[in-house]
């Protein structure tokens, strides 16, 4: 127990907690916490541009490396700012901890100057939140917030605090033992389901696993037991947007991505398995398609630490409640305990295979050097040209996203960072600093859209300011790509507000901020310049121009089902009714 | 196209939480942003040291919707536990109502008539009021306010629904 300043103590318990970085932006109600880490060099504070862009920074931080990202802003338009990204996180399951300054207790609900309700705004965007009137609770609440942020199901903890309460001085006290008094997730899976789930596993003659982001939660050690599974039992694995890198790409056992943009083996899987094993994965509605038609055949086991998960969206044969990696162990040893062998699952392969066979991932081109480039080609170029670099590729939002999650290959946890849940334009280029920050010799790339990359351009002072090397890859199509390939299915091409107008010369943006900036025309360019991109030091910004009109396929148009999906273009027939325009 | 709503059956909920600021927001915000029903809501401190609360939520929906709620308000920090008395079998439910009726005369003397049937007591009175006070299940109340309206009512103020289960075991 010592004496010391409430921002002192802030500081103090980021040390105590292994914290190395913080990013956000000063401002009057955090003055007293940003002189106390004046005073500690040992924590690196990252000054962005913009909050939301430190909340992004936090996540592709906390992604990169699974530990909590961290996020110091004001009171007010500070605490506002960083909401999307507490809600982008809260939905992805990402562990953050956000300090807010507040303004002092004696003007709270005066409406002063910068003052908003920060636990109010926050209460239903984060996983828990405080307001610490008491210097004496700083320590006990920082701690509990970290242990809160991380512990079960991972998400965002809003610790708010008055400035009075920074200045005051009171006891920094460290709980023995941290733990909530009343949260105690559920971390070993229970016996009895892993038995029951294990006799299916082994009975099973078409199933399939479905993996997410609770895998990559989880930490690499349940990517390998996931991979350990999967050999044990020869089964067929998709996984989610959220999920990828879990289970390496170039296994044959992965089908790829499933739900709207997955593919046709995936999905078709999904609907002809007698058998489900979900892992970490929530039956997001972009995965399910339609409800009443989603694995009709099909038993299903879900393993999840949120027993809430369990049951939402889709009724469940098997409910395993735990970490995932302990689940996914579990069943190993259940496995190997009981001597099974993998069934002969020939059949069910070569069913597989003939869905493998439509090659739905395939898209017209042309391949002469003049030739436009397709923005799938510009993802597969992009890919071959980082084998073996280990690259950590971020995304926008939309249908650059979608694009990458198809045609980049990931083969570990912890290189894919995308927005899943809350889909924010603007998260991939402040992901991409906070992976960056990271881990400062990878190789990091923003796949980007020019319309999204606009939401947060103004980082590039972050990354010139800290001498990042982040690359931003753009595929330039100048619309909002996804927005107007919803607008051709649906309303007759009426492209209401979806084309990107006033475009600023993405080179000349880059040499105006001390960057390297690139364009890419033709296809005959488009190697040379990837390579360029990767071989300049610092960071670099490439306007790689492509097909305009492209769109994203294969796809399951909203309220269809698994088996209904449009695999080119040509499939495209009349538009929608109104039931399903009004499915997101 | 119409938004369809689907029919469910009503439950009540025993929830214990940590009695802090804000707990309260976080419970009917739950409810209001994932489009659950609130029918009645209690809350009060009912630990020795004020450290827990407990709330007592009246709700309905389809068995999943249930299922769901239970899951959502178990997930959330501050909360310790969830019961669903309507679930676990016999349960004792009640409820009080303050009932302000004005009038004279015939209506007056029915209404105080009434209100010995009913065993509720009056707890204020002039010449030309009462006001009664009546502890029951919400069907006994609600019957009780209907027959007032005939008889001169003017005000109702209701506390909403406690509930626990029978026998000796504690939630």
């Amino acid at each position: 127990m010592t004496e010391m300043s409430g921002a002192d103590m802030v500081v103090q318990a980021l040390v105590d907690l292994g914290v190395d970085t913080v990013f956000g932006y000063p401002g009057g109600a955090v003055l007293p916490i940003y002189d106390a880490l004046f005073n500690h060099p040992q924590i690196k504070h990252i000054l962005v541009r913009h909050e939301q862009a430190a909340t992004h920074a936090a996540e592709g931080y906390a992604r990169a490396t699974g530990k909590p990202g961290v996020v110091l802003v004001t009171s007010g338009p500070g605490a506002t700012n960083a909401v999307t990204g507490i809600t982008d996180a809260l939905l992805d399951s990402i562990p953050m901890v956000v300090l807010t300054g507040q303004v002092p207790t004696n003007l709270i609900g005066t409406d002063a100057f910068q003052e908003c309700d920060t636990v109010g705004i926050t209460r239903h965007c984060t996983k828990h939140n405080y307001l610490v009137m008491d210097p004496d609770r700083l320590g006990p609440v920082i701690h509990e917030a970290f242990f809160i942020a991380t512990h079960g199901r991972p998400g965002p903890v809003v610790v708010d605090i008055p400035k009075n309460v920074q200045v005051a001085t009171g006891s920094y006290t460290v709980p023995e033992r941290i733990e909530h008094k009343s949260y105690r997730p559920q971390i070993e899976p229970d016996a009895d389901p892993i038995a029951k789930a294990i006799a299916l596993i082994a009975a099973a003659e078409r199933p399939v696993f479905y993996s997410g982001g609770g895998v990559i939660n989880a930490g690499p050690d349940a990517s390998a037991a996931l991979r350990q599974l999967v050999a044990l039992t020869g089964a067929p694995i998709t996984s989610t947007l959220m999920g990828l890198g879990a289970f390496p790409s170039d296994d044959p056992k992965w089908l790829g991505m499933l739900g709207m943009h997955g593919t046709y083996e995936a999905n078709m899987a999904m609907n002809r398995a007698d058998l489900i094993i979900a892992v970490g994965a929530r039956f997001d509605d972009r995965v399910t398609g339609r409800l009443d038609a989603f694995a009709p055949e099909a038993k299903k086991i879900h393993i999840d630490i949120d027993r809430s998960s369990i049951n939402k969206i889709v009724p469940v044969d098997i409910a395993i409640v735990g970490d995932a990696g302990r689940a996914l162990d579990a069943l190993i040893a259940a496995w190997q305990d009981r001597g099974h062998q993998a069934r002969d699952l020939g059949e069910w392969w070569r069913r597989i295979d003939g869905w493998r066979a439509t090659r739905c991932l395939d898209f017209p081109e042309k391949t002469e050097a003049s030739a436009e480039i397709m923005p799938q080609r510009a993802i597969k170029a992009l890919f071959d040209a980082t084998r073996g670099r280990d690259p950590i590729i971020t995304t926008e939002v939309g249908q650059h996203q979608m694009w990458a999650a198809q045609h980049f290959g990931f083969s570990a946890p912890n290189r894919w960072l995308t927005s899943g849940g809350l889909g924010t334009m603007g998260y991939g280029f402040p992901a991409a600093v906070g992976a960056q920050i990271a881990k400062p010799d990878r190789l990091v790339v923003c796949v980007a859209g020019e319309a999204s990359l606009q939401m947060n351009i103004q980082e590039m002072g972050t990354v010139s300011q800290y001498r990042l090397p982040v690359k931003i890859f753009i595929l330039n199509n100048e619309y909002m790509g996804m927005v107007r390939q919803w607008q051709e299915l649906t309303y007759e091409s009426r492209y209401s507000n979806s084309y990107s107008d006033s475009l600023p010369d993405f080179v000349k943006l880059a040499d105006a901020y001390g960057w390297t900036g690139l364009r890419i025309d033709t296809l005959g360019e488009l190697e040379d310049g990837i390579r360029t991109m990767i071989d300049t030091p610092g960071p670099v910004i490439v306007d790689c121009r492509v097909a305009k009109l492209a769109n994203c396929f294969p796809m399951i148009p909203s309220g269809a089902a698994h088996t209904d999906m449009i695999l080119q273009p040509s499939d495209v027939i009349g538009t929608m009714d109104d039931e399903a325009k009004a499915l997101v | 196209m119409k938004i369809q709503t689907e029919a469910g059956e009503r439950h009540v909920l025993a929830v214990t939480v940590d009695n802090e600021s804000g707990i309260l927001a976080k419970i009917t915000g739950m409810f209001s942003a994932r489009g659950y029903n609130i029918e009645s809501l209690t809350v009060a401190d009912i630990s020795a040291d004020h450290a827990v609360s407990r709330i007592t939520i009246v709700t309905s929906g389809p068995p999943a919707v249930i299922d769901q709620i239970i899951a959502q308000l178990d997930r959330l920090v501050p909360v310790h536990s969830v019961t669903d008395l309507t679930d676990q079998g016999a349960h004792v439910e009640r409820e009080i109502a303050l009932v302000k009726v004005a009038g004279t005369g015939d209506k007056r003397i029915e209404a105080l008539r009434m209100a010995d049937v009913f065993r509720a007591k009056v707890v204020d009175t002039t010449l030309t009021s009462f006001i009664f006070e009546i502890t029951g299940s919400s069907d006994k109340v609600d019957r009780f306010v209907a027959l007032m309206r005939e008889c001169g009512l003017v005000e109702v103020g209701r506390t909403g629904v406690v509930a626990i289960a029978r026998g000796a075991e504690a939630v």
